[in-house]
């Protein structure tokens, strides 16, 4: 067996890379269940293209043929609609588990000074990640995959000058057709995922490069024992490869029970409109994205007043965009000395809790139409451009109050057993 | 030993990079027109002739064109007296912008005439179709003072009966008018603007 691996390591760094990412890559001892969140997402990811892969062997990307092939993978082909519901549930959990994985990195401070970079490409990923979820919700070409994709891409159209020009480039015609269905397909199944698969694996050379964060924000790597061994760090295989696993099983249970028992989950995962096919003439009556863009899609439309002469609909999709933007800038505008929550003021803690109860409140109403009232008082368009407000002032007044307050001294060890 | 100059070194090297962005921006030429719309997108984009001798008066039919949903409707005389009383809440009541519609139809009923309106039924805001709700006041749905016209269901943009757009609604300009010509009583052509206009 030794003798194999030696054949290999003269040609191959074998143990080498076995030792510096796994059996002697130190990480902090202290993580919680908040550190579940990045291998869950791999292995969606995993599941994601096992199960592409068999889907895309009965799927028709053509908009005479797509719809039926989806409902032929359901009831005709063998296992076909165990498959289908595996992808389209993990779309959805993707989304979970990438959205906990960011709040873990906002409460432990985990993008602070070195490790900037890291997240940014995980800001990468994310949008890589939306990308890939709308152009894969085009594919079952049904009612509202097809208005959802007319709406996003129409955003296009709100730039200046170029932007009618560039709609068609997209659409590859005058309104969302065949065209457009078989680029979808290419970029879903081919382009996106080989540069998600590159992202990942750029964003896991960073992490090993600056190390884990930890829920005390304290920087392991700078106590070492006379080995160099960080005197708060455990070797990631066995200790972290066997706590990952009982967050797989953990995460299967929730995963097998959506597919087995609630695959639509009630509308939230697949919508209603989607099981009738694509009809050009006739827009669903609430037009809504999947779950997972909804916060953002109720900051477009949170804006419906024209400003400096320029139309709302600009401004509409300037704000969404910038709040997606808005995330990559995170390094930068949190002034806090301390990374942690845990000794940061109450001050970044109430304002982490309102920008939370804004997030789901903007999802929520991203939902909804706009002129109803679902919630207290207002119409959903008045709360939504109060979310606006909350959501933008958590990040740009940042650098402002991150600053105020009392933060608690960091020790130089880490705390927790 | 040879001498080496760095600085002719370090220029043919600019310049042989240099060289190489530009070829590959040429090749990227070919990739990026082929997301264009093909000649066979291009064809079907051609005229239809649209027959609405069924079509009653207040009523509208919906008609494909370049794959867009084409309103032909039949306005009423009350319909018509509505959109006078309506300039206030309207964004561009006399039609100014013109990429919205042929010149023919620069008038405040936004058509050839005062009864018939043709109409792209998509939304100027996101593309959405907006509904029909013709009939005025409260029962309409959209809103107490409503004076008819059409709201679209994805973000709430507002039309009066002529398509144009109110105000404070995320819509930034009217519905389009497209080119069309009435050739008889009841028969319209969509795609052209007059039976001397070549097809193109």
């Amino acid at each position: 067996m030794s003798g194999l691996l030696d054949w290999f390591d003269a040609r191959f760094p074998l143990r080498k890379v076995a030792h510096e990412h796994a059996l002697s890559y130190y990480s902090p001892k202290n993580f919680n269940a908040w550190y579940y969140f990045g291998s869950l997402a791999i292995l969606v990811l995993f599941m994601q293209i096992v199960t592409g892969i068999f889907l895309t062997m009965h799927y028709k990307p053509d908009s005479q043929l797509a719809f039926a092939s989806v409902e032929y993978i359901m009831r005709d082909v063998p296992w076909g609609w165990l498959i289908r519901y595996l992808h389209s549930t993990g779309a959805s959990l993707m989304f979970v588990i990438i959205y906990l994985h960011m709040f873990r990195s906002l409460m432990y401070g985990s993008f602070h000074r070195p490790r900037e970079l890291l997240w940014i490409i995980g800001s990468i990923i994310f949008v890589a990640l939306m990308a890939e979820a709308f152009m894969g919700y085009l594919l079952p070409w049904g009612n509202m995959s097809y208005w959802g994709a007319q709406v996003i891409i129409s955003l296009f159209t709100a730039i200046p000058y170029v932007g009618d020009a560039l709609a068609q480039w997209i659409r590859g015609d005058f309104v969302i057709g065949d065209a457009t269905l078989n680029r979808f397909f290419a970029f879903h199944v081919v382009l996106v995922p080989m540069l998600l698969l590159l992202l990942v694996f750029l964003h896991m050379v960073a992490l090993h490069k600056v190390g884990s964060n930890n829920p005390e924000g304290i920087e392991i790597k700078l106590h070492r024992d006379e080995n160099g061994i960080p005197l708060d760090g455990i070797p990631f295989h066995p200790y972290y490869t066997v706590k990952d696993l009982v967050g797989v099983v953990l995460f299967t249970f929730v995963y097998l029970g959506i597919v087995f028992f609630v695959p639509d989950m009630g509308g939230w995962f697949l919508e209603p409109d989607n099981f009738q096919v694509a009809n050009t003439f006739h827009t669903p009556p609430d037009i809504k994205p999947l779950w997972y863009f909804t916060p953002f899609y109720s900051i477009l439309r949170a804006v419906t007043y024209p400003l400096f002469g320029v139309a709302a609909k600009f401004w509409g999709v300037l704000s969404m965009g910038m709040s997606i933007g808005m995330i990559f800038l995170l390094p930068w505008l949190d002034r806090s000395p301390v990374r942690s929550i845990l000794y940061k003021s109450p001050i970044f803690t109430w304002a982490l809790g309102i920008f939370v109860v804004t997030f789901i409140m903007l999802g929520y109403l991203g939902g909804k139409n706009p002129s109803h009232t679902d919630l207290l008082f207002f119409t959903n368009v008045v709360w939504s451009q109060i979310g606006y407000f909350l959501y933008f002032g958590f990040f740009l007044l940042m650098p402002v109050y991150s600053k105020l307050g009392i933060v608690k001294t960091v020790g130089t060890r880490v705390q927790s057993k | 030993m040879v001498e080496v100059n760095f600085r002719r070194r370090r220029f043919l090297t600019r310049l042989t990079a240099g060289v190489g962005a530009v070829g590959a921006g040429f090749a990227v030429v070919p990739f990026v027109s082929s997301m264009l719309p093909s000649a066979r997108a291009l064809a079907a984009g051609s005229p239809t002739t649209v027959d609405f001798s069924k079509l009653e008066s207040g009523q509208m039919i919906t008609v494909g064109w370049r794959g867009k949903p084409i309103w032909i409707v039949y306005r009423t005389k009350e319909m018509l007296d509505r959109l006078w009383k309506i300039h206030d809440f309207l964004l561009d009541p006399e039609s100014s912008r013109t990429s919205q519609q042929p010149d023919y139809a620069k008038n405040e009923y936004r058509s050839r005439g005062k009864r018939y309106s043709v109409l792209v039924g998509i939304c100027t805001h996101l593309g959405c179709v907006p509904l029909s709700k013709f009939t005025p006041g409260v029962n309409s749905g959209v809103q107490s003072d409503w004076p008819g016209g059409y709201y679209c269901p994805c973000h709430g943009s507002k039309y009066d009966l002529a398509g144009r757009v109110f105000k404070n609604v995320p819509a930034p300009s009217n519905l389009l008018v497209p080119p069309h010509y009435f050739v008889n009583e009841t028969t319209v052509i969509i795609g052209l603007n007059s039976k001397e206009e070549v097809a193109g």
